[in-house]
């Protein structure tokens, strides 16, 4: 009788709900970031959503190939292609991350740290891209209530969309420079294991992954 | 073994970063076709959840967890098409509206 009792009581264990182990077959850590991006992608959502709501109910919106057409370092108009160079950086960015996550997982340190620090150089890249952005638009008169192409509500859009991005992006590169610092103590290889980069990498890949919706959506569209 | 998935795996690494190229070109180039603005909508739409899966699935290591955890994530999304397919339509009418054509 008892021995079919703790039959039972492994049983449960061993079931996904049991308590004996992780649900979702993930770490707390992991778990916890994925919940944390849901949250996120609801405010980006809601951003995008409203923007998608402004822009339906205005008669006209500026032209995307009048207002992004500058380029640093020269006065030709080229439609629309710094901010595809930025889509690049931030793709390539997102590469190197997964290969700093694909190396953790091989323990190899070098490598690990090699990634990251060229995650970190393309999203400190991308945001200097974004500050020039800025810095050109505003010197053209955008402003949150106003701007010279149109409807006022295009630049306050922008600004806000864009801007909340941009947080991001700098909160990533900050939480990654932590990450490259822990790697380079050899904190994770005296864990034995490098979870902690690869969660990181959720969030990272996640900023890029909302960049798509905001460079389709509102560079493109 | 482990040894081999691993390396199979940083060459899906960059084929997903070259799809994401290939995708965000043309993107670029329907960017200048001439079409009607709600057909752009519309393939920018699809181009960008491609886009996004492929990050999700891939980067993400979406496509290899537990279904639980993958349907947890993926179905609240559905909130979001859901508030947009509630704003967008209500934008459109404020647009009939300011131009006072009808409500």
């Amino acid at each position: 009788m008892t021995q079919e009792v703790a039959f039972e009581q492994e049983k449960i264990l061993k079931s996904s709900w049991g308590g004996g182990k992780s649900p979702f077959g993930v770490s707390r850590e992991k778990f916890t970031m994925w919940i944390f991006i849901l949250s996120d992608a609801f405010t980006f959502g809601g951003l995008l959503a409203g923007y998608g709501s402004l822009r339906a109910s205005l008669p006209s919106w500026p032209s995307r190939i009048e207002v992004f057409s500058s380029f640093p370092f020269t006065s030709a108009k080229l439609p629309l292609v710094f901010v595809s160079i930025m889509t690049f950086i931030l793709i390539c960015s997102s590469l190197t991350m997964a290969l700093a996550v694909d190396a953790g997982k091989r323990m190899e340190r070098k490598s690990v740290l090699k990634y990251l620090l060229l995650t970190i150089g393309g999203g400190f890249l991308f945001l200097l891209c974004q500050a020039y952005e800025w810095g050109h638009l505003i010197h053209e008169g955008a402003r949150l209530t106003s701007n010279p192409w149109g409807v006022p509500l295009f630049s306050a859009s922008f600004f806000v969309i864009t801007g909340f991005h941009g947080s991001h992006v700098l909160s990533g590169v900050i939480v990654l420079i932590v990450m490259a610092i822990r790697v380079a103590k050899g904190i994770y290889d005296k864990r034995g294991s490098y979870e902690g980069v690869e969660v990181a990498g959720l969030y990272w890949h996640f900023v890029d992954l909302v960049w798509v919706f905001i460079f389709a959506f509102f560079y493109l569209l | 073994m482990t040894e081999m998935t691993h390396k199979s795996s940083k060459k899906i690494y960059w084929r997903v970063w070259f799809q994401l190229l290939a995708i965000t070109i043309v993107e670029i180039i329907v960017a200048f076709l001439p079409i009607s603005h709600s057909l752009m909508a519309l393939l920018f739409t699809i181009m960008a959840l491609m886009k996004a899966s492929l990050i999700a699935g891939y980067f993400m290591h979406l496509k290899f967890e537990q279904l639980g955890l993958v349907y947890s994530i993926v179905l609240p999304l559905i909130l979001i098409v859901a508030l947009a397919a509630a704003l967008i339509p209500d934008g459109s009418v404020a647009l009939l509206m300011r131009l006072g054509l009808g409500y």
